[in-house]
């Protein structure tokens, strides 16, 4: 068995963690694994030595735009995961916004829109009618990526400028979205048998509400809360809705749904991740400790029901 | 039962020197940059592939053969004492007379740096540097909690005449100055070199006002162009407490560095690496000491030299064909290091995920001061790749920079990536 992290993506780091991570928990269940690198000798590797089943841990592009995946299916080697055209959808945020807004959902209002058309029609004049729509405070980010990077959040119209500035670092299309102010939480899915099954909520108090890429992996004051704090009603609903998510978008396997529940416990959908953060700071391994189950155990049951 | 857990579960338990020791995104980024498919101008690593390997590889093996019984031993905690002799002698070659027994043996010239800001930092001590200043010093004074006050260099190295007013003016604050921390030759970053000039103007000053001068001097034996300058240290032995190291000039994977100070700062710095590692490594002090006695070491340094004069070469004809106007930079005469600034309007680290993206890797300026500022500005390094690397690499950051300057253009400035943290890159870069 073989688990694939790093990839040459801004998320590198991360997956390297994390592909360390799964590979550890394996091992301590005596699962013969072997932790590689998405490069240039890997397609040789897979063709020479086929694994029985591959676990892509890789974040960012290529791990989660469906194409690494697009290649395992080439080479007729089984994977755990989504397949290519659902990743497809869940990679672009806006899109798999609209798909879970047709399957029910809440999610804030938005606008997408790349780097040209401000270019071409007028900064000033694209972000007014961006605040005249959707008013403050707002949530900038890339429409493509992870691990907070490039996101913030903009309380002043002054700071949108900035924030256009930061979000088109890391992509060339930003989301701009209504910042929905609430709980933040994460909720995990992981299929049994085929019949998807949501992990306990866990919430997160990042400092300065900002839950960023220091917050998500090096700084000590982010605290997480399993399970998260809600009443019994927006708890279901949150469930239901990582649930809803997971099934309207085609994944498989494993997913994490990023949610906000606002005030009113009303449920917003943020954006789902097919290849969720597995470090020793991710949500899901959280999530799988607060439902007393065994990180290498649920890593286990995945790879082999897709070993066949 | 609802579980409150932290990222960090010992985040109560640190010391509040470790609170500013987090990495950060930029950081993270540079996990990328080891991947052949990046043109690296980031990294200051020697191109230790020049050495004679197979020599070198016959040398150690004798070495442990012959003389393993010492060689794998503890040593003494100030250094081999033949080594010291041999340090003695390639210090002669800039000007310095010292004493073997006035050297410490050091993991690296950054052990030195750790050591003399154990013995000198109190918590909120200001440490004078250069405006920008080597990455791994200003981690070091702020893991002592030092309070680093920049004063600004331009083309002729630090500025006299703004050391001096730094100096008065932290007088009249009543702050207590530790040292000057100074890159004479082929600053890193910066790449310039204090005029003969400036230095005699700087040990003036800093006697004046009866500062310490820490002279860190790795690169002053890789000049490709004009005169070798004096060390500060060659005309101040009670002033100066002078740096060396062999990474640059032999392997920095040995990590055999030096410092020479006068003589009671010596005796309180051998007790500080006692505490710290007992003892520098036997094995690679042995084997820089078999180097220096049995290798043609001058005759490699002139080879180095020669390698990285024509990776400069490459650097500078790149610029000079594909950057865009308004960028400027340094002419380094030695050294490893270019350094850049962008048009107005323009920030190095807000910039560096789309370098990246475009496979072309620097070091944002931001990390070379303590202050949080230098967003203009960036580090190129051309000692590493060869140099139709480095002209690809200059290539494709020219074309980020055009980008850039669009994205400026069109929402009239630059954002500032804002998390906290150490805006650094790890070892490999420094």
């Amino acid at each position: 068995m073989v688990v694939l992290a790093g990839g040459l993506s801004y998320e590198r780091e991360v997956s390297l963690r994390s592909g360390r991570r799964v590979a550890d928990a394996l091992r301590a269940r005596d699962v013969p694994v072997e932790l590689r690198d998405a490069d240039a000798t890997l397609l040789d590797t897979l063709a020479d030595d086929p694994p029985d089943v591959v676990f892509p841990v890789l974040h960012g592009a290529a791990g989660e735009d469906g194409s690494l995946r697009d290649i395992l299916e080439l080479v007729g080697v089984p994977y755990v995961g989504a397949r290519p055209d659902a990743c497809r959808v869940a990679w672009d945020k806006p899109t798999a916004k609209a798909v879970v807004r047709r399957a029910g959902l809440r999610t804030p209002e938005s606008v997408a829109l790349p780097k040209e058309i401000f270019h071409d029609l007028g900064a000033a004049s694209v972000l007014d009618r961006i605040l005249g729509r959707l008013g403050l405070p707002l949530f900038v980010k890339p429409t493509r990526g992870g691990s907070a990077l490039g996101a913030s959040v903009v309380r002043e119209a002054a700071d949108l400028s900035a924030a256009m500035v930061g979000c088109f670092a890391y992509g060339d299309t930003a989301l701009i979205e209504r910042h929905v102010t609430g709980t933040e939480i994460a909720v995990s899915v992981i299929e049994r048998d085929g019949v998807p099954e949501a992990l306990p909520a866990v919430e997160i108090i990042a400092p300065a509400q900002l839950y960023d890429y220091t917050a998500r992996y090096d700084a000590g004051d982010t605290e997480f809360v399993t399970p998260a704090r809600l009443s019994p009603d927006a708890a279901e609903r949150a469930t239901d809705a990582a649930v809803t998510a997971h099934r309207a978008l085609g994944l498989r396997d494993i997913s994490r749904t990023d949610l906000i529940v606002d005030a009113s416990g009303e449920v917003y959908f943020l954006e789902v991740n097919v290849a969720p953060g597995m470090t020793e700071t991710s949500l899901l391994p959280r999530a799988v400790s607060a439902a007393n189950l065994d990180l290498g155990a649920v890593c286990q049951d995945l790879l082999e029901s897709r070993a066949g | 039962m609802e579980q409150h857990t932290r990222t960090d579960a010992y985040t109560d338990h640190y010391a509040a020197r470790a609170a500013g020791m987090v990495p950060s995104e930029i950081r993270a980024l540079f996990a990328m940059v080891a991947r052949p498919e990046i043109v690296s101008l980031a990294g200051g690593a020697p191109y230790v592939s020049a050495l004679p390997l197979d020599a070198v590889g016959g040398m150690i093996g004798s070495l442990v053969a012959g003389r393993g019984a010492e060689v794998l031993q503890y040593g003494s905690a100030q250094g081999d004492e033949r080594l010291r002799e041999h340090i003695c002698e390639v210090m002669a070659l800039e000007g310095v007379q010292g004493s073997a027994d006035d050297v410490v043996v050091t993991v690296g010239a950054q052990q030195a740096l750790d050591l003399i800001t154990k013995i000198f930092v109190d918590p909120g001590d200001v440490v004078l540097a250069e405006a920008p200043s080597y990455v791994g010093a200003l981690g070091t004074f702020a893991s002592y909690q030092a309070d680093v006050v920049h004063v600004p260099l331009d083309e002729g190295g630090l500025i006299p005449s703004a050391l001096r007013e730094s100096l008065a003016r932290l007088r009249r604050e009543g702050r207590r100055v530790k040292f000057l921390y100074t890159v004479p030759n082929f600053q890193n970053p910066a790449g310039v070199t204090l005029t003969a000039a400036r230095r005699a103007q700087i040990l003036e000053i800093c006697a004046e006002h009866d500062v310490l001068i820490v002279e860190d001097n790795p690169y002053g034996l890789l000049r490709f162009e004009g005169e070798p300058m004096r060390a500060l240290r060659a005309d101040d032995a009670e002033r100066v407490i002078y740096l060396g190291s062999f990474s640059k000039t032999i392997a920095s994977g040995l990590r055999v560095g030096w410092v020479l100070a006068p003589h009671a700062i010596r005796a309180k710095l051998v007790l500080a690496a006692e505490s710290a590692i007992l003892c520098p490594s036997n094995f690679s002090q042995l084997a820089v000491r078999e180097y220096l006695a049995t290798q043609p070491w001058r005759e490699q340094i002139k080879d180095f030299r020669e390698l990285y004069r024509e990776r400069r070469d490459a650097m500078l004809d790149a610029l000079g064909q594909f950057m865009p106007d308004g960028c400027t930079w340094t002419r380094p005469d030695g050294g490893f290091f270019v350094w850049l600034t962008l048009p107005e309007g323009l920030d190095s680290k807000a910039m560096a995920p789309r370098a990246i993206a475009d496979r072309v890797a620097y070091v944002p300026g931001t990390g070379f001061y303590a202050d949080g500022t230098g967003h203009r500005h960036m580090r190129l390094s051309y000692c590493f790749p060869e140099p139709h690397r480095i002209r690809e690499g200059v290539r494709r950051l020219a074309a980020v920079v055009e980008k850039e300057i669009r994205l400026r253009d069109t929402f009239g400035g630059a954002a500032r990536i804002g998390s906290t943290g150490v805006h650094t890159p790890g070892p490999d870069v420094v």
